[in-house]
């Protein structure tokens, strides 16, 4: 059994839905790995932007 | 006036002018059920050698970890929204699903936080599992190339 943090989970997750992201919605491979990181960056992104909201809204 | 200029108006084509059907052919049957089965394998199949073994990797790296963090993998139900749209989600995995329940792998009562995370990792591998099946598929009719 593996117990992960919240991050690293979410990290995780982030990186494999943007690997399936990147290549099922986009045709060509430059255009698949800009996408791929798109997704990783928006997913990483809106992690760290709730984990802002709620420690504002935890105050 | 005589000398205005006449116009044809041409009849609005219907979207099923335009959007030919895609033939059936036994690419486009067997590359999405392989697909389904073996996360990945359409790709494979089609000799997109990359994407397959990226696929195959995501998907499966996201299962094992769902199981590994004892998430909960649902059985076919008609109780509560969530848990039959959890169903739906798993069985997305195809081989992966059948392999859990034949094994009876997570069915443990969730104890702590990292176990939820499991269940929805199970369920998001499934559902990520379907766009590539349909991605396949649109390789298979040549819709992708």
């Amino acid at each position: 059994m593996i117990e992960l943090s919240h991050f690293s989970a979410a990290v995780l997750f982030a990186v494999f839905a943007s690997v399936v992201f990147g290549i099922t919605q986009r045709n060509t491979s430059r255009e698949m790995i800009r996408y791929g990181l798109y997704c990783f960056a928006m997913f990483v992104g809106g992690v760290i932007v709730a984990g802002w909201v709620m420690w504002i809204l935890r105050r | 006036m005589a000398n205005s200029p006449t116009k044809t108006v041409e009849p609005p084509k219907s979207r099923n002018a335009t959007a030919a059907p895609a033939p059936l052919t036994a690419m486009s049957v067997v590359v999405p059920a392989l697909a389904w089965f073996i996360p990945g394998a359409g790709h494979l199949i089609q000799k997109r050698w990359i994407r397959g073994v990226l696929l195959m990797v995501s998907v499966l790296a996201m299962f094992i970890l769902g199981l590994a963090m004892q998430g909960h993998v649902y059985k076919p139900n008609g109780g509560d929204i969530l848990d039959i749209l959890g169903f739906v989600g798993d069985v997305g995995a195809g081989g992966l699903y059948i392999l859990a329940r034949a094994n009876d792998w997570g069915q443990a009562a969730i104890a702590h936080a990292t176990a939820d995370y499991g269940t929805k990792y199970l369920i998001v591998a499934g559902l990520l599992n379907f766009i590539a099946v349909a991605d396949a598929y649109h390789i298979a009719i040549g819709k992708k190339p």
